[in-house]
């Protein structure tokens, strides 16, 4: 039996381009330039992308690792102000067993010749994610890499 | 924020250490003594040691002593689902925005379109 349960997290980053507000959010708004950033991780080879950039609009990445899960993921776009703000809310699904609803919003604020980008994540994680397995499977060693990188990007900034 | 955010600052400082890694990855591979733990490293016994206790307080690895000898094993479930999920997209987020920034430089000279 799936045992029920809800647990929230949230998480934000913050980049500095030098680049107009108008670069940056043509980078997260026209579908042919977010295929070019926009990909799952580069194990998985290329997903599934649709993209509607309208407020109610849709857009859908579907792909996962090789003989593993299905990762769906499906956005709403819910407002749009150009050149400053997106935000979509999305969910995630593996193997159609939804594991996650989430909130996305992206600020963009110009800084002199440079834009600061705000991504600000906010979700609500599903049931341990059905019976856990198809993240689990993965494996730890993934997980202590990213970490690991992570941490080197983060002293490197 | 998350619950544990302590914990997780805990496993961040102790897997900032290239050694505290390489014992990470060997304990991977299944559980190992203190001395076998060692044997790769040139450094004494009391400075592996308090590598491993800055991995046991993290939560990343548990050990036990039978005897005289203690064994370290790696403790998979030290972050939880949603933690390992948090931090996937995180991570997926910050290779993301990094391409941005590739993106923006190489299209720096480019003229703007309207759109």
């Amino acid at each position: 039996m799936t045992e029920r349960g809800i647990t929230h997290a949230s998480f934000t980053l913050e980049r500095r381009y030098k680049a107009t507000p108008a670069r940056v959010f043509k980078a997260l708004s026209d579908p042919a330039t977010k295929a070019k950033w926009f990909n799952p991780p580069e194990a998985w080879g290329k997903d599934e992308h649709t993209m509607d950039f309208r407020i109610g609009g849709i857009e859908t990445s579907v792909g996962g690792p090789p003989g593993g899960a299905v990762h769906a993921f499906k956005a709403i776009y819910q407002d749009i102000v150009p050149n400053q703000r997106i935000i979509y809310t999305y969910d995630m699904a593996l193997d159609d067993v939804r594991i996650s609803v989430s909130l996305a919003s992206f600020e963009l604020i110009a800084d002199g010749d440079h834009t600061l980008l705000k991504l600000t994540e906010m979700g609500a994680y599903l049931d341990g994610f059905g019976d856990g397995n198809a993240i689990r499977k993965e494996g730890t060693s993934i997980l202590l890499d990213n970490l690991g990188a992570h941490l080197v990007r983060e002293s490197a900034n | 924020m998350l619950n544990q955010h302590t914990d997780l600052d805990l496993m961040f400082q102790a897997l900032a250490d290239p050694t505290r890694r390489a014992m990470i990855d060997r304990l991977s591979r299944g559980p190992a003594s203190v001395s076998e733990l060692a044997k790769p490293f040139d450094m004494s016994l009391p400075a592996v040691v308090q590598h491993l206790q800055a991995l046991e307080n993290s939560g990343l690895v548990s050990s036990q002593k039978v005897g005289r000898v203690r064994t370290v094993q790696i403790q998979p479930d030290a972050l939880s689902l949603a933690e390992q999920w948090i931090n996937d997209r995180r991570t997926m987020w910050v290779k993301r925005l990094d391409r941005v920034g590739d993106l923006l430089a190489e299209t720096e000279n480019e003229p703007e379109t309207r759109t």
